[in-house]
């Protein structure tokens, strides 16, 4: 079928069995949830669709909806994301499933429509799993695999699923879709809700809110308990990657696609010299070229992140640890800092007795194209520069006028 | 609150594992009301205005819970002969 990223998402959620969908529309995620209320209109869904008027109310339905045991998804871009932060602490600290497209796109001033991963980087630290899509088919089937992955057992926690604004959710690509049986199949169904002990009930009760069950969610906790349920979050993190990889192998045997090991995904890196880092839709660009200079016979290799929080420190550490320049490419920045991906990864490597140099390259801000062109003359330039085996200034900018 | 839960044993999602009656709340005061029975004259004016629910009929007098009383000192404020006075706690 020929859709665009965001047409994608909206068919992957009306096959999810998605009880609720509270949503605002922002550009460019609008057509993810014109296509949803289009047929939540001509009733090809049973789900309940919540127009609201502003993102933070779209958050705040889902938390309402997802407490009471409903499978609930929304989207939003940049601003909208900034609008919906102080609830996002609060999905995921009540270890609420909700899965959330965040179709990407740069944060004003000066306002700008186009993508990058700025508002992605916003939700860093608020809990929420976050997975990143390279093209429209791993968009449609990540959104998805989100459902699976938010409500298992051993997770519990809101997903965010970005796809690049415009670059995604704009462009046609062919995809291929499951029948819906075989998606409710995969999904098992509607939401089944964990149980949970608590001393005033005799036996263990359902996790969700149900006046005949009564439990209260999120009430005053102050230093006697707000740390240890801070650390449960924390921990619950830690089951994360089994869980993407288990679900990324299910998928693989469903449809005959997976997307590395779910986790991260290495091409032609096992002899590089040069290994570039990168998220979402620009991988694909850099991919091209890497095929395109390996047949010259230069060792650079590429490593496509898809999951960006929780962090895979120790699978970072070993795909690049034989590398000896790593260049992190980012689609963001931490004015007074240097890029978050560029943290992490340098966080990652630093245990290593003989560590690769690192090199941070910001790219594509505000939607700035990254043509094949500037990646192949950053990475000749990179060749060089190990050479001489200096690599100054750390900070780079690829694409920007002087 | 002497035993308390750590990470592990904590229900999770923040739900509330104990009724809130469990947590007393009166330790936040500084000021407690003491009512003088000799002024009251049992108008319950001080249990309909405590916010706190901490004033309770006892079948003879209002008297004060202080696992709950805060120290507001509404009730005192309310009663109309004077007969409820805030003296520090400690
Ligand atoms: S001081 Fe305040 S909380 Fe305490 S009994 Fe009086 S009104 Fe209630
Ligand atoms: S308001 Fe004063 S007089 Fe009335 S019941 Fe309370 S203490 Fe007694």
């Amino acid at each position: 079928m020929t859709v665009n990223g965001d047409e994608a998402v909206a068919y992957a959620v009306k096959q999810s069995l998605v009880d609720v969908v509270a949503a605002y529309p922002i550009t460019p995620q609008t057509i993810i949830v014109e296509k949803f209320s289009e047929f939540v209109a001509d009733g090809e869904v049973k789900t309940e669709f919540v127009p609201v008027e502003s993102e933070h109310s779209a958050m705040s339905a889902c938390v309402g909806a997802a407490a009471a045991g409903a499978r609930a998804f929304t989207a939003t871009s940049s601003q909208g994301l900034a609008l919906m932060v102080e609830i996002l602490y609060i999905a995921s600290a009540l270890r609420l499933p909700i899965v959330m497209a965040v179709v990407n796109r740069a944060l004003s001033a000066p306002i700008n429509i186009h993508n990058d991963h700025s508002d992605a980087y916003l939700m860093r630290d608020s809990g929420w799993i976050q997975l990143f899509a390279e093209n429209v088919q791993e968009a449609y089937d990540t959104t998805i695999q989100a459902f699976k992955i938010a409500e298992d057992e051993r997770v519990l926690l809101p997903v965010a699923v970005n796809l690049d604004g415009f670059f995604l959710s704009h462009t046609l690509e062919n995809i291929y879709m499951l029948p819906d049986e075989v998606v409710h199949e995969f999904l098992g169904g509607y939401r089944k809700v964990s149980k949970v002990k608590v001393d005033y009930f005799d036996e263990e009760v359902p996790l969700a809110l149900n006046p005949a069950r009564p439990l209260s969610f999120g009430n005053l906790d102050l230093y006697d308990y707000y740390f240890e349920h801070k650390v449960q979050q924390v921990e619950a993190m830690k089951s994360v990657p089994e869980v993407v990889r288990e679900v990324n192998e299910e998928w693989f045997k469903l449809t005959g696609r997976r997307y590395g090991d779910g986790i991260l995904d290495p091409f032609e890196v096992e002899d590089a010299d040069v290994v570039l880092v990168g998220m979402g839709s620009g991988v694909g660009t850099m991919r091209s070229v890497v095929r395109r200079l390996r047949k010259e016979g230069l060792k650079v290799g590429l490593v496509k992140l898809r999951m960006f929080r929780p962090f895979p420190f120790k699978e970072v550490v070993e795909v690049l640890k034989n590398a000896k320049v790593v260049a992190v490419m980012e689609k963001g920045v931490s004015p007074g800092s240097y890029g978050p991906l560029f943290l992490e990864v340098n966080t990652a490597l630093y245990d290593l007795k003989s560590r690769p140099a690192l090199v941070n390259y910001v790219y594509g801000l505000g939607g700035r194209d990254l043509v094949p062109d500037l990646v192949e003359g950053m990475i000749r330039g990179l060749f060089k520069e190990l050479e001489k085996g200096v690599f100054e200034p750390k900070l780079r900018y690829l694409g920007v006028r002087e | 609150m002497s035993q308390q839960a750590g990470w592990r044993s904590l229900p999770k999602a923040g739900v509330t594992f104990r009724l809130s009656t469990d947590y007393k709340t009166g330790d936040w005061r500084a000021l407690k009301p003491v009512i003088d029975y000799n002024k009251c004259t049992k108008c319950m004016l001080c249990w309909l205005f405590c916010p706190d629910m901490a004033i309770v009929w006892d079948g003879e007098n209002v008297v004060v819970n202080y696992d709950y009383c805060k120290g507001c000192g509404i009730c005192a404020n309310e009663c109309p002969v004077k007969a409820i006075s805030m003296v520090p706690e400690f």
